[in-house]
């Protein structure tokens, strides 16, 4: 038995479908037992990269689809979203997925924008893979401290 | 998945409410909208954002445009009424430190 469980979202290129697939993330990482907090920024996090797919599928054909994966672990969530619109082997396109190197990535970041920023700061790793489009792999663990912002909260 | 946007125009003062969620899909609704307050010199400018319930780059992007609008004329845009997690938003990129922000003044998470 694998030790995650798997779910695979697939919705048309379209904007009207971000928040749909945003909306059964935030299901999915409620399960996994994330915090409030956490559950915004994972939100955030995968409607950026849904809506750069949903963008760059838009460009180049006019009926494409998004493909979004996650896999639940105890302790984290994987998601991977992917703008061509086959499904992929989850743990296949993992092991393709390399490090985010910035030099290589001029041309995602400048379409991306602050999106990608975003999905950087909130995530605790991400990789891009550019093969038959692009791959965002993002990692995000429960209770995992985010410093800066926490201290504000608190202070409020 | 819905957003509503409603402009009022007061003397030397337009306000605006935003309510909903500013995604993809509905942050050109809230671009269409500003886009329809005439700019002119010095306009002082409010968007509640008290009923944004979520929001992305998507709308950090409006809202910046609409910044920078307003501001190329010599006017001025406050964001009244952001929630501890909208304004994280703007911390983080940095727009907080550059736009004119005032938080819930209820505290706390919502």
């Amino acid at each position: 038995m694998r030790p995650f469980d798997y779910v695979e979202i697939r919705v048309p290129a379209k904007p009207q479908y971000v928040g749909v697939a945003r909306l059964t993330i935030s299901g999915l990482a409620s399960r996994v037992g994330f915090t409030y907090d956490e559950i915004e920024d994972l939100k955030i996090a995968s409607s950026e990269a849904i809506t750069n797919a949903v963008q760059h599928a838009y460009s180049e054909v006019d009926e494409g689809e998004v493909v979004v994966g996650c896999a639940l672990y105890p302790d984290k969530i994987e998601i991977m979203v992917a703008d061509h619109g086959k499904s992929f082997d989850f743990e296949e396109t993992k092991k393709k997925v390399g490090p985010y190197h910035e030099q290589q990535e001029v041309q995602f970041l400048r379409e991306g924008g602050l999106g990608l920023y975003l999905i950087e700061t909130l995530m605790d790793e991400v990789k891009v893979h550019h093969q038959e489009g692009v791959t965002v792999f993002m990692t995000k663990y429960v209770g995992e401290e985010q410093v800066e912002e926490n201290v504000e909260t608190i202070s409020s | 998945m819905n957003i509503q946007v409603i402009i009022k125009e007061e003397e030397n003062l337009i306000r605006g409410f935003i309510s909903g969620e500013i995604d993809a899909f509905t942050a050109p609704i809230l671009r269409e909208k500003l886009a329809t307050v005439q700019q002119k010199e010095n306009l002082h400018t409010e968007l509640d954002m008290s009923e944004v319930s979520y929001m992305d780059s998507t709308g950090l992007g409006v809202i910046v445009a609409f910044f920078k609008n307003v501001n190329a004329n010599n006017g001025h845009v406050k964001l009244t009424g952001l929630s501890p997690r909208l304004k994280r938003l703007f911390d983080i990129t940095g727009l907080g430190e550059i736009m004119d922000i005032e938080t819930d003044d209820k505290g706390g998470n919502i």
